[in-house]
Order: C-alpha cells, then sequence, then structure tokens
C-alpha cells in the first residue's frame, strides 16, 4: 500500500518533470554556414520588464548591430542546476561559438561545460569563476545607486531613506554603500534604513517592506529587489522611489524619480566584436570578479531613465553626478571614507580599488544598523 | 506610525485567513490538499486578468473565486472520483497551477490596475487607536464574517456535523446514509473558491500587478495555519495575525536596527506550527487533534 503511493507519487513527479523538459521553448537555429553562432542562455521567460528581459534586448541589439554576420540563439526557462549543464552542453554541440549564460546559479554548469570545449568562448553572467576560454560579464550597477543618492538627498524631507534589500552579498552591499556616498555628498544629516527581504522576489514582502518603511518615517525609497511591489507602494502612499533593472514608469507614475537599467546590449557587442578579431579575453585576474570587462555609465552598460517627478535643479544635480561617474571625475568610493562605526576605511586621498569593492562587508557613514551574517 | 504597522499587518494576514479557512473546511471533510499554492496562483492570474480587461473589480474577484473551484474541481476529479493519493495530487496540483498560471499570465506582465478602495472614508483612519481597523476593505472585512459563518456551519448546523463526522469517519458516516464523495466534493470546492479569492487579494490589493509565482509560498503558510489553529476556525484569525505580526516585526525591526537574525523569525511560523503539534500529541486530545480519517480516500462498498 505505501509503497504502491510512493511509486505513484514518483510517476507523477517524472511525468510533471517530462513535461516541463519538453515545454521548455528550445528556439534552435538549422542554417550553419561560416557566419558567427551566438547563444544565450535565460533564468526565465523574458516577459517585459526585469533582468531576463534586459538580456533579451541586448540579444536583439547584437541582431541588430552585426546583422547577417551572427547569427544568435537563445534557451529559456532553464533552471539552474543539472537542467543548465545539460542545455549549455547541447549548444556547445550544435556548433555555437560563443554562450552567454545570464544567471549567478549557472557559473558551475558553465564551467564544467566549458572544459570540455575549449574551442568555444563562454561568457557567464554574473559571478567570480573563469576558465581559459570562460569570461565573467558584469556591470557597474553600483554607480547608478549613486546617482539616486543624490537625488533622495535632494528629495527627502524627513531625511529618512528606505532601502529594501535582497540578500547580504558584495554585490548588494556595494549599491547600499554607493546610495549612501551619493546621499552623504549632497545631504549630511540624512540616513538610511535598510531592511533585508531575504529574497530577490516576493512582491507582497517587498511591499510589505516599503510600508514599514514609510510607517518609519522614510520619504524616498530604493530597492535591491526584482519586482515593481515597492514603487507600487511608494505610489499609493505619495512618497518616492526608484525602480530597478528596467524603467517601472508605468506601475507608478508619480512615485518613481529614474530607474538604472541595465544595458547589455553593448556589452555583448564589444565582446562579440572581441572574439570576432581576436582580442577577446577573460579578465584579469581572480581577484576581481568581473575583469576587466566592468563597465558602467562611462560605456553606457548602465543607463538612466528621464528623471521626473522632481524639480529641474533636482535633475541638474542628477545629471551632474552621472556625468562626474562616467567621465571619472567623481570616483565614488574615495578618501576619506568610514564605516558607520566610525572606523577609517580610506584616508583623504584614496580610493578603493575593484578587489576592495568585492570585499565590502560593511555599511558606510551614513547607513544605519548592522550588516546580518 | 504604529497605525500604519497595524494596518499592514492585518492586510497581510487577509489572504492567508481567506486560503486557511478553505482549507480548514476540506481538511474537516477528511481531505488534505496541498495544492493551496496553486490554486492561489490561478486565482490570483484570472482575477487580475479579469480586472485588466474589463476595468471592474468585482468581475476580477468573481474570476478569482470562480477559478480557485475550477481548479479544485481538477483536485477532486482525481481525489474524490479516482481516489488518488491526496499528497501526491495535491502537490502536483501546486506543480500544475504554478505553471498554467505563469503561462495564462505572461502576456499580463508589466500592466498595472488600480486596487480595491476602502470600504470607509479615508479619513476614518485617522482615528486614533481604532483607525487601521477602518482603513480596509470590503475582502478583509469579509474575511472574518467568512471565518464565523464557517464556525456556525461547522459546529451549529447538522450539515456541518456531518461535514465533521465524514471527516471522522467516513464509514460512519457512510453506515448512516450520508454520500460522504458528495459532502467532500462541496468542501473541496468551497476551499477552492476560499483560495481563489485568497490568490486574488494579492494582484487586486497587496500589490496590483501580476507577476509569475507571486504568492511566494503563501499558500504553504496557510497550510501551516490550518494545523496551528488545530482546526479551529476563529484560531485561524489569532494565528494570521500572529503569523503577519512576525512578519511585518522583523521587517521594522530591521529598519529601526534592532540585531535579530531576520532568517530566524522568518521561520518563526513554521517553528510554531511544530511547537502545536507538539503540544497536540502531549495532550493526546481528541478535540484538537486533526480528523482522524484525513487523506484516506472513500472507496463506498456497497
Amino acid at each position: 500500500m505505501k509503497n504502491n503511493s510512493l511509486m505513484k507519487f514518483g510517476g507523477i513527479v517524472m511525468a510533471v518533470t517530462a513535461f516541463f523538459y519538453f515545454a521548455m521553448n528550445t528556439n534552435q537555429a538549422v542554417d550553419a554556414k561560416s557566419k558567427m553562432k551566438v547563444a544565450f542562455v535565460y533564468l526565465t521567460n523574458p516577459g517585459d520588464h526585469g533582468w531576463t528581459y534586459a538580456h533579451e534586448v541586448g540579444r536583439q541589439q547584437v541582431e541588430e548591430h552585426f546583422g547577417d554576420a551572427v547569427e544568435t540563439v537563445y534557451v529559456e526557462n532553464v533552471p539552474e542546476g543539472p537542467d543548465a549543464t545539460r542545455v549549455i552542453r547541447e549548444l556547445a554541440q550544435n556548433g555555437n561559438d560563443m554562450i552567454f549564460t545570464t544567471s549567478f546559479g549557472y557559473m558551475e554548469p558553465t564551467l564544467k561545460v566549458a572544459k570540455d570545449f575549449p574551442d568555444i568562448k563562454f561568457d557567464h553572467i554574473t559571478g567570480y569563476m573563469r576558465a581559459d576560454n570562460m569570461a565573467t560579464g558584469n556591470i557597474r550597477f553600483y554607480e547608478g545607486r549613486y546617482v539616486q543618492g543624490v537625488v533622495a538627498g535632494l528629495t527627502t524631507k524627513s531625511n529618512k531613506i528606505g532601502y529594501v534589500a535582497a540578500f547580504p552579498i558584495p554585490e548588494v552591499i556595494q549599491g547600499i554603500n554607493s546610495f549612501a556616498q551619493g546621499l552623504r555628498s549632497i545631504n549630511k544629516d540624512a540616513t538610511i534604513s535598510v531592511v533585508w527581504a531575504n529574497t530577490w522576489y516576493d512582491p507582497v514582502k517587498e511591499g510589505d517592506a516599503a510600508k514599514v518603511l514609510i510607517a518609519e518615517g522614510a520619504d524616498v525609497l530604493a530597492q535591491h529587489t526584482d519586482s515593481p511591489a515597492m514603487l507600487q507602494t511608494a505610489e499609493k502612499a505619495g512618497v518616492h522611489g526608484f525602480g530597478q533593472s528596467s524603467d517601472m514608469h508605468d506601475f507608478a507614475p508619480n512615485a518613481q524619480l529614474f530607474a538604472s537599467v541595465n544595458n547589455w546590449g553593448p556589452y555583448y557587442v564589444s565582446q562579440i566584436e572581441k572574439a570576432i578579431d581576436g582580442s577577446w579575453n577573460t579578465g584579469e585576474g581572480p581577484d576581481h570578479w568581473a575583469g576587466n570587462t566592468w563597465k558602467g555609465l562611462s560605456e553606457d552598460f548602465l543607463v538612466l531613465t528621464d528623471f521626473k517627478n522632481m524639480p529641474a535643479d533636482v535633475a541638474d544635480a542628477a545629471q551632474k553626478a552621472r556625468d562626474g561617474i562616467a567621465d571619472g571625475s567623481i570616483n565614488i568610493f574615495s578618501g576619506p571614507m568610514s564605516d558607520n562605526e566610525g572606523n577609517q576605511i580610506l584616508a583623504t586621498g584614496e580610493v578603493l580599488d575593484d578587489g576592495g569593492l568585492w570585499a565590502m562587508n560593511y555599511y558606510v557613514e551614513g547607513v544605519i544598523g548592522k550588516i546580518p551574517n | 506610525m504604529i497605525d500604519a504597522l497595524i494596518l499592514t499587518i492585518l492586510m497581510t494576514s487577509v489572504p492567508l485567513v481567506l486560503a486557511a479557512t478553505g482549507e480548514l473546511v476540506v481538511e474537516r471533510s477528511g481531505v488534505l490538499n496541498l495544492g493551496l499554492e496553486g490554486m492561489m496562483l490561478m486565482g490570483a492570474v484570472s482575477a487580475f486578468a479579469f480586472t485588466y480587461a474589463t476595468g471592474s473589480l468585482f468581475i476580477g474577484l468573481l474570476a478569482g473565486i470562480i477559478s480557485g473551484a475550477v481548479t479544485a474541481a481538477i483536485f477532486g476529479f482525481f481525489v474524490l472520483g479516482l481516489a488518488t493519493n491526496q499528497v501526491a495530487t495535491g502537490l502536483a496540483l501546486t506543480i500544475f497551477g504554478t505553471g498554467l498560471s505563469g503561462l495564462i499570465g505572461a502576456d499580463f506582465v508589466g500592466n498595472a490596475i488600480t486596487g480595491l478602495p476602502t470600504l470607509f472614508p479615508k479619513h476614518f483612519g485617522d482615528i486614533p487607536f481604532i483607525g487601521a481597523f477602518l482603513s480596509l476593505d470590503i475582502v478583509a472585512y469579509s474575511s472574518v464574517i467568512i471565518v464565523f459563518l464557517v464556525w456556525v456551519f461547522l459546529f451549529k448546523t447538522k450539515t456541518g456535523l456531518i461535514l465533521r463526522a465524514s471527516g471522522i469517519s467516513h464509514d460512519s458516516a457512510h453506515s448512516l446514509g450520508y454520500s460522504v464523495l458528495k459532502v467532500r466534493w462541496c468542501a473541496v470546492l468551497f476551499g477552492g473558491m476560499m483560495a481563489g479569492l485568497s490568490g486574488a487579494y494579492l494582484p487586486l490589493m497587496l500589490t496590483p500587478h501580476w507577476s509569475e509565482g507571486m504568492t511566494s509560498g503563501r499558500g504553504w503558510i496557510a497550510l501551516a495555519l490550518v494545523v496551528f489553529a488545530s482546526w479551529m476556525p476563529s484560531r485561524i484569525i489569532y494565528g494570521a495575525i500572529l503569523f503577519g505580526t512576525i512578519t511585518i516585526m522583523q521587517l521594522a525591526g530591521q529598519a529601526r536596527g534592532w540585531t535579530i537574525p531576520p532568517q530566524l523569525l522568518s521561520s518563526l511560523p513554521y517553528l510554531a506550527t511544530i511547537l502545536v503539534l507538539v503540544l497536540i500529541s502531549i495532550r493526546g486530545s481528541a478535540k484538537h487533534a486533526a480528523p482522524s480519517n484525513l487523506t484516506i480516500p472513500f472507496i463506498s462498498s456497497k
């Protein structure tokens, strides 16, 4: 009896797995000529906002830029883990010259397959493992946060900023600290309260976190999670906020000040160009997560949407901060800089290098509380 | 400030109360439906789609309720019609609902709607002490009324007694001439309607947009809540508010710089549920135990 129901259960699990296996949308190329073949692996259906959508826009830009010289294919809804290994291996066997794998959890699968196909170039986004034929792609997301901090510093009346964050990993902490540096460059009285949602994606919880921060007096909100829930909550409560990954203006026409948008097209184009002319490399070394291809506002890898819902002088200040980061005249993490317990991190004149950025395990001045471990 | 926190706690609790109340009736009749998450997602996507298409929140709510019931009917067909394993079928329903809702909802991602209005005029919310309780929407108030009606039904009516009897000993109920399957069908469909309404509350009220998998495990919390409430309707409200308070206070604690690990607080609802299970088993009282025929298929021997 027990055995029987177990088998039934097993059967259902297998049937469901098979269903998803076949339902996975494989958009595979057929004609193989001398043109360069580039493949993309997506975590979800691209939809029309968020992380994977931004990659799909990048792929379309590649098609547009190279025309007939490059042919692209993509596979969507690929779960992280063993399934990813299988999909990436299949793409390698099908004669693709270059494969972009666009989620953190594809790191080890990509590495595994890269070792077996030394002639194919792999590009994993984002992570920290590399091989001779596997590069790491990343964007200096934190640069946009500095501009957000500047706008927040000029917009807030309560001097309380709320920040909904996903997980305490260096990439997120970089963002919080960069935001704080921007905020304090304008407004030394304002502070940032961080709420960790412990999830990248849970609209209700993100909305709850926003409500709580507003209840605690915050009147400008920032987020490092994926859903538009925080901005919708801000819109309803009549406060302001910043969009994440893609433009969320439609969700919060009165609340969104601007959004930092990941623009993968230029990165893809430059990597593919390098592969064609033979200058492709994997970056500098193990201490720099993203290698020497790690760019942001300067190369338009990161773009900011129009500055809205703010007076002209605030928009001017935002534009200045953006241009300053892009041309290098503003260095976000430069001394004097202390953590929020008063320990000096950088003396006057010192600047933080990329290794220091990836080793951040402290909040800078202006952020309240401690990083959970 | 405190009012705003209380309001947030109450609103977070509403979908839990709705889904758990439905599941409580299902389980009282002797059926365990682990597919809450799937039914909620189907309710959520239908409610959003219909509201977006027609502009009517009422039609949206109705669509959510109906699609919850339809999804539950699939479960009923297997579990009651074919007497399949309830645990396995329920899990399959969750996977099915998650996938299908994502497919249906793909075209609606990226759109926003205006959520449910509050029932009373906005300035009622400024009244001290009770302001938060007067700032809710019609679904929130209805959820309390539904819990009360379910209590009346289960413990004050004959039909309710038959339903409970089906859950405790379906053979006895059958030999007295009651149709166990009919009772369970009604319970399963009611559970589906409540799960659909609960799901509808997310895109219509809490976060007025649709996105794949937006329930993020609230169906599982609701399942835990039924056990936490030891199958008593009124305790669902206390439990939901307790779970909601834990969730919101861990967020508020962080905003105030308290140093309690948020991971620990996030796991508290589950720890509390396990504690209740342990207490039930120590006290050994049948009154608070699970219906004894829970998950056992009824096959009439004629």
